[in-house]
């Protein structure tokens, strides 16, 4: 596997992962996403408080490549952004798991954030994704 | 080749000049006297002194640097970047279209309507819709002139859930901004295995909240819609309606109609498909047509004829209003007009049958060394993907940049989204086969030296004026204008 992936964390199939932290989850890109989108250049942030809805795209991640949304993995309200993020965008690509997190979010329903995929789940789910290009 | 020069600011010297004025004759009056102090500058204007040849020069240089259709092979992706008839120039040029101000009442104008109202009838019968405004400036200004003209026509009908647009992954990039603009939410439609719009998906989603699909046919991918005409059947069905993106007409003219198709509202990019210049060479212009239902829904004024007279109609209750001051880009309908007259339209089938040509000889060249999905007849386009090279350390940006070093322009980068390491790649109508031989053998030329040395090609270009530029840093921390030290 060329791209990093966390034991631990849960995975959509858009390429977020989601962390469980005291009732909420912390979300962001996967290496692997990263990886695709290239040097990013800009991050524009969901306002604190706003609702958001699984699948739906709650942040925007913009590269030297591409412009893509960040959908929410869960639905519920955003507690916390990751304001550094603003000025330095960059440290998604050195950091994705860690500094590199995007938003914060309140758990509403855990059963959401179980059902996406674990790391070897995951891990499968990049190959295939690989293989098909 | 040349390295960057100094600026203007840079080279100017105190006292030098450019210019002499001839003694004053009359008598000299102060600005203080002249202007409220208020508006008086408080320190003298920084201005670089220089003389004329130095400033003749540097922009003599800085001209040299532009690279356009007019200079070498262009082949960017849906932009059609094909050569634009210095006839047209001329045309548009002449003092009658060129003098006239938009202001002027409209019996002084009537040559002027008179071509508005043919360059109507022509663009009609090109895409079998009923009418055409002029107003949209260019491509995406016509999208959302669109998308506005069919959310008028849901609201006339009392049909006011229909918050959705449907775009598929192939579509023309400007499509999920203006759908946003609009005020709408965007859907998107995956594709199927051969590259069309994923039937059943398009089923799945279309419902009562779906107010149009947005479609580029032929797609980005250069493929045409094998299922267009069900797909319409699909939209219509659910109350919804079709939009056409004509980015890619120039593939089709002649062919196949849009308004065969089944479209209810169409765009057409006549800087591109009709050939007048643009990006860089001038403003573009994006006619909108639409079928007779949404006639009343256009904005104002359109220009009809009464007997011999052509004049502004203003007379549309449900109009969504101007788009735009005055009536568009006039001078770039002329260029277009002119075009459309010159080709005739034999010639206009002539263009597409070009177009397609140029496109599959060059991409079963490119084919013996490049992966090319969707192995099908393409249209005017296809896309390379350059993931095996990527793997290997130079992707698609590193042999885009490798092109500049041979003197080509790159094609379309990293769009469409669906291909990873994405090339697109439009050759035209106007270019020759040997134009397409040389383009080929420096892509054939670059993946070889990639298999030699992927880390050479990656810190590609050599031979140009800024070699590798600074991606990032352009991005995060742009220097916008020179400032004094």
């Amino acid at each position: 596997m060329d791209y990093k992936v966390i034991d631990g964390l849960k995975y959509t199939r858009q390429h977020e992962w989601a962390r469980q932290e005291n009732g909420t989850a912390v979300v962001g890109l996967s290496d692997y996403a990263q990886h695709k989108l290239g040097e990013i250049v800009f991050v524009e942030l969901p306002d604190v408080g706003a609702e958001v809805e699984a699948g739906k795209s709650a942040a925007v991640i913009e590269s030297v490549k591409a412009v893509a949304d960040l959908y929410a993995p869960l639905d519920g309200k955003v507690t916390e952004v990751n304001e550094a993020l603003l000025d330095q965008p960059e440290v998604i690509n050195q950091d994705p798991y860690g500094e590199g997190w995007v938003f914060k979010v309140e758990i509403k329903d855990a059963s959401q954030l179980e059902a996406l995929m674990d790391k070897p789940a995951y891990e499968e789910f990049i190959i295939k994704e690989e293989e098909e290009e | 080749m040349r390295k960057a020069k100094a600026l203007l600011f840079e080279m100017g010297r105190p006292g030098r000049q450019g210019y002499s004025l001839p003694s004053n004759d009359v008598p000299e009056k102060s600005l203080e006297e002249l202007l409220p102090k208020k508006m008086l500058r408080q320190e003298p204007l920084e201005l670089p002194e220089l003389s004329e040849v130095e400033v003749i020069r540097h922009y003599t240089e800085l001209s040299t640097r532009n690279f356009g259709v007019d200079t070498g092979f262009y082949p960017l992706g849906s932009c059609t970047m094909k050569y634009n008839p210095k006839v047209n120039e001329d045309v548009a040029a002449l003092p009658g279209f060129a003098l006239m101000h938009p202001c002027q009442p409209e019996e002084t104008v009537q040559g002027a309507l008179e071509l508005y109202y043919n360059m109507e009838q022509h663009l009609k019968e090109l895409t079998g819709m009923d009418r055409f405004t002029m107003q949209p400036s260019a491509g995406a200004h016509g999208e959302l002139t669109g998308l506005m003209v069919i959310q008028a026509y849901h609201r006339n009908r009392g049909d006011h859930d229909r918050n959705k647009v449907l775009i598929p992954v192939t579509a023309h990039g400007t499509n999920p901004a203006t759908v946003t603009m609009a005020g709408y939410e965007v859907i998107q439609i995956p594709a199927d295995e051969r590259g069309n719009v994923d039937l059943e998906a398009l089923k799945e989603v279309v419902d009562e909240t779906t107010s149009a699909l947005m479609l580029t046919n032929p797609s980005t991918l250069g493929l045409f819609e094998e299922e267009i005409v069900e797909m319409a059947k699909v939209v219509h069905d659910a109350g919804a309606l079709l939009y056409y993106d004509g980015a890619n007409l120039n593939a089709i003219m002649g062919y196949a109609r849009p308004g065969d198709m089944g479209f209810d509202v169409v765009h057409l990019n006549i800087h591109k498909t009709l050939s007048t210049p643009h990006g860089g060479g001038g403003p573009g212009s994006g006619p909108v047509g639409v079928k007779e239902r949404l006639i009343p829904y256009l904005p104002v004024p359109l220009v009809d004829k009464k007997e011999d007279r052509f004049y502004f109609d203003y007379d549309l209750p449900d109009s969504i209003g101007k788009v735009q001051s005055f009536y568009g880009n006039f001078g770039v309908v002329v260029k277009a007009y002119n075009y459309v007259c010159m080709m005739g339209g034999a010639g206009l089938k002539q263009v597409s049958t070009d177009a397609v040509l140029n496109s599959n000889y060059l991409a079963s060249l490119l084919q013996k060394t490049y992966f090319i999905p969707y192995d099908r007849i393409r249209k005017h386009e296809f896309v390379v993907s350059a993931k095996p090279e990527k793997k290997k350390g130079a992707g698609a940006g590193d042999i885009a940049k490798a092109l500049l070093d041979r003197g080509f322009h790159p094609p379309t980068v990293y769009f469409p989204l669906i291909v990873d390491e994405a090339l697109m790649t439009e050759p035209n109508d106007t270019e020759s086969k040997e134009t397409l031989d040389d383009y080929a053998r420096a892509m054939e030329e670059i993946a070889r030296d990639i298999e030699e040395d992927a880390e050479k090609v990656a810190a590609g270009p050599y031979h140009t004026v800024g070699g590798r530029l600074d991606e990032v840093r352009a991005a995060r921390s742009p220097v916008l204008r020179w400032q004094k030290e």
